[in-house]
């Protein structure tokens, strides 16, 4: 992703559409974004996607910030009430138990997907360079979430379920995965490991393809295993990597809402009430789009907390290599 | 059969002997299980798909489909009678996949054509073209990644629902239409490392930048297009939370929403697990079919760009 180089600044040689052509030379205002050569032009080139940016992403970021200081239900003007749908949120117990299922999803769900697709990305390097399992382990994110929950929904079915076909046939009891309380959020969790391992993996095998070869090789010579070359030579050059791609897998996972929807709806009693499903609900079912946007807005300020932190933490922006 | 493969791959050690050692063996156990665990429900959707109700209910652990039927996807598809249909244990809902699946078809067709083209030509901008402020448009542009997806779909409801496009295809689609960020960021990074002289010579042919656009850019860039192309055809098509909130009716339903529908319409007896994984398999196949052509080069971009 490097850019290359300029070579010294000369004087712009400028062109517009339809102005006699010129031979082109690089400059480094222009890599800068300095000059003002093609205005007309690149207004025209990027007038499409800015009105996208502007109307459907920049413009509803600052209007749910707005909703979430009003009253609002659709059907007449919102009006503004200050801080009190933030004053609720704080006094709604419903509020924090959701938070709370979804910090516990998002533990359960990133801690078995990163370490599994840690697995999957080195057996991937180092255990075989299989292009073609490089695309099976890939076959899950394929399906929409909608399809995982259903199949699994299935799958785990306490009465005829192969899963539960296979417990019970080994002796156990059968385990009501998505119709308990205690086994409803893990299963979610896993469910969407599933969907999305494959995927990170890659990801986590794209990083690991920049690990020079050498590094292996000269360490099999001093007689290291690959239990310590994971350890000694993976872990600490594939660290930012990991970094960028935890952060960007955990803002997902906060997001969880589809798997929950159609496999348990929120329930059993609230036990898988993410925080997502808790918001469309008041949205859609109880129309409080105020409190709604106010719940919005305290997730993207947990998600930009999380976010920076991490980032902190992890020295993200940096790489030992080289 | 694990030696043998480990000979045959060619970075990883070359020098070495091939040997079966302990760890290799739980290696390869290992990434049969992954393999097996990834695999297994896409069988288990076409063994069920091609069951009866009622035999899936007699034999739920028989590894094969029992008592072999079209059934289920008859009524995915909506081409038997209601009574029929509740006779083989379907709900009699009258769900049509068929126009799900075009409704599908079409909002992703539309959102993957125009937002490739709008974000190639904004990325050809960022990256070859000079104008005053262009660094700080892409940064705006780029801080647009950090928010949520999920954040601006209230606004955009609000937004849509005001435009008057609740319930159509095209209020589906627009929102992601024009652009997304890291589409535009990721044809940035492509346009970037187009050789300079490349241009120029087309320049010299008399060529406006227009045209070395259309003519000459795009169609070099048509395998990163592609990529971005089929993930972001994959993405809509599995979208579910924001044609959820936009659609209510026949008219603009897709797949995914169609399919949580019929999954709620249980019927006493229970559910239709036959036609719900026929449904399941119409709305995944078209996904399958659609990697499997482009599968190689999608595997290779990703494993080895770190796409995303």
């Amino acid at each position: 992703m490097t850019v290359a180089s300029s070579p010294p600044s000369r004087l712009p040689v400028r062109d517009i559409e339809g102005t006699q052509p010129k031979p082109r030379t690089r400059e480094k205002r222009e890599r800068d974004g300095g000059g003002r050569g093609d205005g007309a032009l690149a207004a025209l080139f990027i007038a499409p996607a800015m009105l996208g940016f502007l109307v459907f992403l920049l413009w509803p970021t600052l209007r749910g910030i707005y909703l979430s200081f009003t009253r609002f239900n659709l059907l007449t003007p919102a009006e503004w009430v200050g801080l009190d749908n933030y004053v609720r949120m704080v006094k709604d117990p419903i509020f924090w138990d959701s938070l709370t299922v979804t910090v516990e999803y998002v533990f359960i769900n990133i801690g078995i997907q990163t370490v599994s697709a840690l697995a999957i990305a080195v057996l991937l390097q180092r255990l075989t360079q299989s292009a073609i399992l490089r695309g099976v382990v890939l076959t899950p994110y394929l399906m929409s979430n909608v399809v995982a929950g259903i199949v699994w929904l299935w799958m785990l079915d306490t009465q005829l379920g192969i899963g539960n076909e296979i417990i019970a046939g080994l002796g156990f009891d059968r385990i009501p995965f998505l119709a308990d309380e205690t086994w409803a959020i893990p299963t979610i969790a896993v469910i969407n490991v599933w969907r999305h391992v494959g995927y990170t993996a890659l990801l986590l095998f794209a990083g690991l393809q920049a690990i020079p070869n050498d590094m292996y090789e000269a360490a099999k010579v001093d007689g290291a295993g690959e239990w310590r070359m994971f350890w000694r030579i993976t872990m600490p050059l594939l660290r930012p990597v990991l970094a960028v791609v935890l952060i960007m897998t955990v803002i997902g996972s906060f997001q969880v809402f589809d798997t929950v929807a159609v496999t348990t709806a929120g329930g059993p009693a609230n036990a898988t009430n993410v925080l997502q499903y808790y918001i469309y609900g008041a949205a859609f079912g109880r129309f409080q789009f105020g409190y709604a946007s106010a719940m919005s807005v305290a997730l993207l300020v947990v998600l930009s907390a999380i976010t920076f932190v991490q980032y902190r933490l992890t020295r993200a922006g940096q790489t030992d290599l080289g | 059969m694990t030696a043998v493969t480990a000979t045959t791959t060619t970075k990883v050690r070359r020098t070495q002997r091939p040997r079966i050692t302990p760890g290799k063996v739980v290696a390869w156990t290992v990434m049969a299980a992954m393999v097996l665990i990834t695999l297994l429900p896409f069988y288990w959707i076409l063994r069920t798909a091609l069951s009866t109700n009622t035999a899936l209910a007699a034999h739920p652990g028989d590894p094969l489909p029992v008592d072999l039927t079209t059934g289920g996807f008859e009524r995915a598809l909506g081409l038997q009678s209601t009574e029929e249909a509740i006779a083989q244990g379907g709900s009699g809902g009258g769900l049509k996949f068929w126009r799900y699946l075009i409704n599908s078809t079409v909002v992703s067709t539309l959102i993957t054509v125009f937002q490739i083209l709008f974000s190639a030509m904004a990325a050809y901008a960022f990256a070859r073209l000079r104008w005053r402020g262009r660094d700080t448009v892409f940064g705006l542009f780029l801080a647009g990644l950090m928010v949520p997806t999920i954040f601006t779909l209230l606004p955009n409801f609000v937004l849509i629902k005001q435009l008057g496009l609740v319930d159509s295809l095209l209020g589906i689609s627009l929102p992601t239409m024009f652009m997304t960020p890291f589409a535009v960021f990721f044809m940035r990074q492509f346009f970037m490392n187009v050789p300079r002289e490349v241009e120029e010579a087309a320049l010299l042919d008399g060529a406006g930048k227009i045209r070395i656009f259309f003519r000459v850019m795009l169609p070099m860039a048509s395998a990163p297009i592609l990529t971005l192309g089929v993930l972001t055809y994959i993405t809509s098509w599995n979208d579910y939370f924001w044609p959820l909130m936009v659609s209510y009716s026949d008219s603009s339903r897709v797949l995914t929403v169609a399919l949580a529908i019929f999954r709620a319409q249980t019927p006493q007896s229970g559910y239709d697990w036959s036609g719900l994984m026929a449904a399941t398999l119409i709305a995944a196949l078209p996904m399958l079919v659609l990697f499997g052509f482009f599968a190689r080069r999608i595997v290779s971009t990703i494993s080895f760009t770190g796409i995303k």
